[in-house]
């Protein structure tokens, strides 16, 4: 049971949090973890704040609540920092992770004192570099993966790669973008000290 | 060996409806049992399973259809949640009284109103006391066990009785997590096929279904109901024997977890099940006696089971998902208190109302309840039994 890792992700409706959150879980699934996936529903619209969840064990998961204390956040939209309690009940040994160009500075004030470890990422960067369109989705899992190390990087990358051959077999041409997406997080994901 | 998989409660659902390939499907969608229709009419399209499915107009229309297809002699599936359940309200009755084994994948949500989309056990506790077997399931794993196993005891002829197989809404059914399932052609084998002894397509024996029933029937036909559902308990467990010879897991009326030698305990059903027993592992470390009995068939109800099975505690409190709204406790506390109550049990005894309209319940909330047990059992007597849990105070 020690080894469950809990995971907390703040998104906007529209933005893919919730599909992040169902794509790593199938990614630890593969790796012969036991997972939950499941976004906490309420009155859904595009741009409203959604909340997301993973439990990833390496044992049974029995517990079905929210999670309150994570190890680990996810924050897939920046502006959620001022109206959110993005870091409640964050474990200060884990870490949380944000798609923000924000410096330390600015981050400091916006997270209250939290004195784990923070990373972030450009997530717009990356996905407009490498999609031509904003979907900070796939690089905010690649950040998570490699702050969380859930399962060593090749092994995502293998695993990502089957998971967007079946999520779009319909429109194939968008999974090239969207690996390109992982491996770039992958190398953009960075400590703030 | 099984076949590893993750999936949601309601993916859970469908896959096992589409092992079962019924006859007939009828639904209507309603949050949050949507997507079992809504998966179950791929698989159809994708010529996957060769049911007939009706896509109707409302849910009324949904139970009529499969009262009509069973009452023909095909196998008839449906799913709803909530308001779905209260518009079939008419034709539920109808169903069990005409006894024909429908099963019915509930997924469990707060009854309106006001609206409210998310998990409680209103609608399974308002259709309690119409003649449908009830079975509860904590995980995903359980929502597809219980339907491959729904069948074979509705069908039975001492049984003859439709069958609701439960899932907490959005908690279980929404979320994706580990189970492992049953090789198709082993539950196709497990479920078999159905023959009843009457139908109405059957042209050697022309039957009416459902005509006037007199001062001088109606009695002994609800008493047969009544014997049917008493008969279904043995068929539960005989079913879940042979379920276990297949697979391996093991279910009965209820599950005991630590409860041998525990001297508190919560009665629950459904995933609040699987919370409960992280909190009896930490309160077994700390050296607190706590355990749990989680009802899995709730119609019939296992009442000299559960009385027996709860006689050596000293203090219980029961969990109830649906306020009664009687001013005397839940459902399930009714149940179990009359039913301890026969059988002579001296055990302190509460009632706890919870998690209405998608309230999360927390460990924490939990291990309060373990705690006020712990002071009932000091006191030796109960000040209080009607509760309420994670209800906000101001």
């Amino acid at each position: 049971m020690s080894d469950m890792i809990e995971i907390r992700w703040h998104g906007r409706g529209g933005q893919g949090a919730k599909t992040a959150s169902l794509l790593l879980a199938d990614a630890a699934f593969n790796t012969g973890k036991y997972i939950q996936g499941f976004p906490e529903y309420g009155p859904e619209r595009m741009g409203a704040p959604i909340t997301a969840y993973n439990r990833i064990s390496s044992s049974p998961i029995r517990i079905h609540s929210n999670i309150y204390e994570p190890d680990y956040v996810v924050v897939v939209d920046d502006t959620l920092l001022e109206s959110v309690d993005v870091t409640s009940g964050l474990k200060e040994d884990g870490a949380i992770v944000i798609n923000t160009t924000k410096g330390k500075e600015q981050l400091d004030k916006l997270l209250k004192g939290y004195r784990g470890k923070v990373y972030t990422i450009d997530a717009r960067k990356v996905s407009m570099e490498t999609l031509g369109k904003y979907f900070p989705n796939t690089p905010m899992l690649a950040a998570i993966v490699k702050v969380s190390k859930i399962m060593n990087e090749e092994d995502f990358i293998k695993d990502m790669q089957g998971s967007f051959k079946h999520k779009f077999a319909k429109k194939p041409e968008v999974i090239e973008g969207n690996m390109k997406a992982i491996e770039m997080a992958l190398n953009e994901v960075k400590e703030i000290k | 060996m099984g076949i590893r998989e993750r999936l949601s409660g309601n993916e859970a659902a469908a896959t096992a409806m589409k092992q079962i390939n019924p006859d007939v499907v009828a639904a209507f969608p309603i949050t949050p049992s949507t997507e079992i229709p809504q998966y179950f009419s791929t698989f159809v399209d994708n010529g996957q399973v060769d049911t007939e499915f009706v896509a109707v107009e409302s849910e009324h229309s949904a139970m009529s259809a499969c009262i009509g297809a069973e009452a023909a002699g095909a196998r008839a599936m449906t799913a709803t949640s909530a308001n779905g359940l209260s518009l079939m309200w008419e034709m539920i009755y109808i169903a069990s009284s005409l006894r024909l084994p429908i099963v019915m994948s509930l997924v469990n949500r707060a009854v309106s109103g006001p609206l409210n989309i998310h998990n409680d056990h209103s609608d399974a506790m308002g259709a309690r006391d119409s003649g449908w077997i009830q079975i509860f399931s904590e995980t995903n794993q359980e929502a597809y066990d219980n339907l491959i196993m729904a069948h074979r005891i509705a069908e039975n002829k001492n049984v003859m009785l439709p069958l609701m197989v439960c899932q907490d809404g959005f908690i279980t059914s929404h979320s994706i997590e580990n189970i492992e399932l049953i090789e198709d052609e082993k539950v196709k084998e497990f479920v078999g096929e159905y023959h009843p002894e009457h139908y109405l397509l059957n042209k050697k024996e022309p039957i009416a279904i459902g005509p006037l029933d007199v001062q001088t029937y109606l009695f002994e036909h609800k008493y047969g109901q009544a014997e049917a559902m008493r008969n279904a308990k043995q068929v539960i467990l005989d079913v879940a024997k042979d379920f276990e010879k297949m697979t391996g897991r093991k279910y009965g009326l209820f599950e005991e977890y630590k409860l041998d030698d525990a001297e508190i305990a919560i009665v629950c059903m459904n995933s609040t099940a699987g919370t409960t027993k992280e909190v009896v592992d930490d309160l077994r470390e700390k050296g607190i006696k706590a355990g749990l009995l989680k009802i899995r068939v709730f119609r019939p109800f296992p009442a000299e089971e559960v009385a027996k099975a709860l006689s050596h505690l000293k203090a219980v409190a029961i969990l109830d998902k649906a306020d009664s709204v009687n001013g005397a406790g839940g459902a399930l506390f009714e149940d179990v208190t009359s039913a301890m109550y026969i059988n002579k049990d001296n055990v302190l005894a509460s009632s706890y109302v919870y998690g209405i309209g998608g309230r999360d319940t927390t460990t924490k909330e939990i291990e309060s309840v373990f705690n006020d047990l712990i002071e009932d059992s000091k006191k030796d007597k109960i000040e209080n039994p009607y509760r309420y849990l994670g209800l906000r105070k101001e």
